[in-house]
């Protein structure tokens, strides 16, 4: 149906020849981003709504005093529907540790918060299809819980700075309003049109990109230098993801292009989980509850990980 | 009645604020608002993403989206 609304777009509304380049790309255009933005509304309205029941509240108490492992798989899983943005990192951060969630799986939810969210899978299924989807999913998760399990085995709790360890919290302050179903829908439409507003650029550009772009660039452009067979393409791309800031839906078109010219999968992958999963300002926060020693750490144990994720795909793809 | 504005000092949290102001002129009560901005501060409330609003000690709201002023007045209406 979607197809046909396109098509009749193209050449009966606007009355364009058929089988041009032209024509093609537009029809492919706006057939794409029809469809991407359907997905995007329908999906992080129904995750929205999942959100409302995890409140970060609400997820510290279910992580508190957890055993490592099925810890860090719970913070990584919860790390997907629990809304969080940087900017809270910190006072995120000492209510986890004051809560008595392990320091590992407090890593494992910050670590995955920002890297698998709905929207990053959205876009790699409307983009690249749900197998792609599933596998970054998977990967975003495997990341997180393995990197904060060897942070939690690393015992590396006196590096974290020494006031955050002080604070208790003011108990009484701790139940939360109750929220009626009528009251989550209403969130769950003002999150999606806040989320919606911020993105939708990106999208277009990346949609962009696939329909016009494509062909004007030899394909086996990056090939040989970021294909399967140079060894070096992971830690590269890794390299240049981690400075580099951005959500997962600014990074799309990057990597939309990246795929286009012939970068292979992993290396792909592993570029974006750097760009989101990794980054200055993040660490800058980070850094008034964490000593450099740590911050440090955490960098090395994410960059390999994620090398490591990269490898993995380039050679199983 | 007590009322605190949570936030480090972004933008939303200002907002926050003078809506609760607005919210206790429109309602017609009488209330203390306490803006807290330092985070550890912030984390002692058990606020753990921010802005966050807490009535009479309980916290009524946290987070991004902020909610709009009539579910404002409800919020804090539900303490008097």
């Amino acid at each position: 149906m979607l197809k046909a609304f396109a098509s009749y777009m193209v050449y009966d509304l606007f009355g364009m020849a058929r089988d041009t380049r032209l024509s093609g790309a537009l029809e492919f255009f706006i057939y794409d981003t029809i469809k991407i933005f359907l997905l995007l509304t329908v999906i992080i309205f129904a995750v929205s709504v999942i959100r409302s029941y995890f409140p970060p509240e609400r997820t510290k108490r279910i992580l508190s005093h957890k055993r490592e492992f099925i810890g860090n798989i719970l913070a990584a899983l919860l790390g997907i529907v629990t809304p969080f943005c940087s900017c809270s990192a910190v006072p995120l951060f000492i209510g986890f540790v004051e809560a008595g969630v392990p320091l590992g799986v407090t890593f494992s939810f910050l670590i995955s918060s920002p890297m698998v969210n709905e929207v990053a899978v959205v876009l790699l299924w409307g983009l690249f299809g749900w197998k792609i989807a599933l596998i970054y999913l998977g990967t975003g998760l495997l990341v997180a819980i393995v990197a904060g399990l060897i942070i939690g085995k690393l015992k590396l709790e006196k590096w974290v700075e020494e006031y955050v360890y002080k604070i208790k919290s003011l108990g009484a302050a701790a139940d939360i309003a109750k929220q009626t179903f009528k009251d989550r829908i209403v969130y769950a439409r003002e999150n999606t049109t806040d989320i919606l507003k911020k993105v939708w650029v990106y999208v277009v550009v990346a949609i962009g990109i696939g329909g016009f772009i494509h062909g004007y660039v030899p394909e086996d452009f990056l090939v040989r230098y970021a294909g399967p067979q140079n060894p070096l393409g992971v830690p590269i791309a890794v390299a240049l993801g981690v400075p580099l800031y951005s959500n997962a839906a600014g990074v799309i078109p990057i990597v939309y292009a990246l795929m286009e010219k012939g970068m292979s999968m992993g290396t792909v992958l592993a570029f974006m989980m750097a760009v989101t999963a990794l980054s200055l300002p993040e660490m800058i926060i980070l850094r008034k509850v964490l000593k450099v020693k740590l911050l440090a750490v955490f960098v090395g144990i994410m960059t390999a990980t994620i090398i490591g994720v990269g490898y993995l795909f380039n050679a199983i793809l | 009645m007590e009322i605190k504005v949570l936030g480090p000092g972004c933008a939303n949290c200002h907002k926050m604020e003078e809506m609760a102001k607005q919210a206790v002129k429109e309602l017609g009560i009488e209330a203390k608002i306490e803006k807290i901005t330092d985070i550890g501060q912030i984390a002692m409330h058990g606020i753990l993403s921010t802005p966050g609003l807490i009535v009479n000690g309980k916290i009524r709201h946290s987070g991004k989206p902020l909610p709009s002023l009539d579910k404002m007045k409800e919020l804090i209406k539900a303490d008097v």
